[in-house]
């Protein structure tokens, strides 16, 4: 229930309420994006038709840098 | 697209965590982190690493309680057409399941999300439309949301909403089982953020981590689980930290606040558990399945409904019993034939154990 899937937003509606969603493989389906501040091009993480949280691509690809700098930390 | 997958890096964290030579046992409360644990064989790693990791209340479905699910095939049973998500319409209550009722003519329909039923109410205006809203913090946004855009007067919300650090706070306080550290939901705290936890770590010293659900994020936030008791320290870490923020989805939060009110609340295999539980607020009282229908649900409201005969589901949602404990379990109790709510949620324990390593 708590599950939630990352994709793309390529369209917003006029209303400005929902978006086209893109989740790859040609997935498309509309997602309420109203409890996100969020713009076409941006990758969202949809829960039960609504995105909940922008994801930020440049946290994600430093997050496997943030995990050596922690382990390192701790030193062997 | 954020692909975790880094070999090296694993066996790292995996050599730390052996290294350290602990013997420790933490709780999650995550259907999606107990699939990453079972599904990757990372549950039989750790306890080879001394560390046993069990989910503790984390499948919504799981504890919605009988009452709740007789609520609902009560209305049914009147007439209303009751939507709810996939699992829960599976789920054996004491009398019947919201799907066996179906062939008494009963209208119950799974929806993807909310917005769907308000479909189904606006496409069936002559009859009355109760959404079954299951679901922790990450979830209940999506009520509130949809409450908050005037939906059609034949639509109605049964809230079976409930809140996981009051759930985590009941369990610390039963006592029953030793928690030496929490792995947080990485969906629920996308909402909460980290701070509604940091009251677990200053009264009980537990240390926590909120973590994500690829292999290695469950690696790291066991890691840093571990780094903690080695310091001796009790803080929220964030593991999860490309998706949740300290102060979580504001918005969201908002919303949740400006419809929903937290009280005391029932959960299967628990007590009643303190402000545990989000109910609408009375000015959105015609939309309050439970308000709107009081007459027809006042022949419910003093009964009290047995849990299935030999299910434990109870004892495992508090952390006690793995479904391997369980007498029933892949004997009498399938997904093709469940007795208890975690065999037939994707997200409870027996369901995940069953389906990866039934051999």
């Amino acid at each position: 229930m708590c599950l939630a899937i990352p994709g793309k937003i390529i369209e917003i509606d006029k209303n400005n309420e929902h978006a086209t969603i893109e989740y790859g493989e040609g997935t498309k389906r509309k997602a309420n994006i109203t409890l996100v501040e969020a713009k076409t091009g941006d990758y969202v993480l949809v829960h039960a038709g609504f995105a909940i949280e922008i994801l930020n691509e440049k946290e994600a690809q430093e997050t496997l840098k943030l995990f050596r700098e922690i382990l390192s930390m701790e030193g062997n | 697209m954020f692909s975790l997958d880094d070999k090296k890096l694993a066996d790292d964290i995996i050599l730390k965590i052996k290294k350290s030579k602990v013997k420790l046992k933490f709780m999650h409360v995550c259907g999606t982190h107990q699939d990453t644990l079972v599904k990757n064989g990372l549950d039989v790693l750790f306890k080879k690493c001394g560390i046993e990791i069990g989910q503790g209340p984390g499948c919504p479905v799981c504890v919605t309680t009988p009452k709740e699910i007789e609520a609902m095939l009560l209305l049914a049973k009147k007439g209303k057409i009751v939507t709810t998500f996939g699992d829960m319409i599976n789920v054996p209550s004491e009398t019947d399941s919201l799907h066996n009722i179906r062939t008494e003519g009963c209208d119950v329909r799974t929806v993807y999300g909310i917005e769907d039923a308000i479909e189904i109410a606006e496409k069936n205006k002559d009859k009355e439309v109760i959404f079954m809203a299951v679901g922790f913090e990450t979830t209940a946004p999506t009520t509130a949301s949809v409450l908050l855009k005037n939906p059609p007067s034949n639509f109605s919300v049964f809230s079976c909403h409930r809140t996981i650090p009051e759930a985590l706070k009941a369990i610390i306080e039963m006592g029953e089982i030793k928690i030496d550290g929490l792995i947080e939901p990485g969906h629920v705290s996308t909402i909460i953020g980290t701070k509604p936890y940091e009251f677990l770590s200053k009264e009980y010293h537990v240390p926590q981590v909120v973590a994500g659900f690829e292999p290695i994020d469950i690696l790291m936030g066991v890691w840093m689980l571990v780094e903690q008791i080695k310091n001796k320290e009790a803080l929220v870490k964030n593991e999860y930290s490309r998706v949740v923020h300290k102060e979580g989805n504001i918005k969201a939060q908002k919303v949740i606040n400006e419809v929903f009110k937290q009280e005391d609340k029932k959960w299967r295999g628990f007590p009643v558990i303190p402000h545990s539980g989000l109910t609408l607020r009375s000015k959105f009282n015609e939309y309050d399945a439970s308000k709107k229908y009081e007459d027809i649900l006042e022949e419910i409201m003093y009964k009290e409904f047995l849990e299935p005969p030999g299910c434990r589901c109870g004892e495992l949602l508090r952390g006690l019993v793995s479904p391997h404990d369980c007498p029933l379990f892949g004997q009498s109790c399938t997904p093709e034939t469940p007795v208890g709510p975690c065999m037939v949620s994707i997200e409870g324990s027996c369901n995940i154990e069953y389906k990866y390593l039934q051999k």
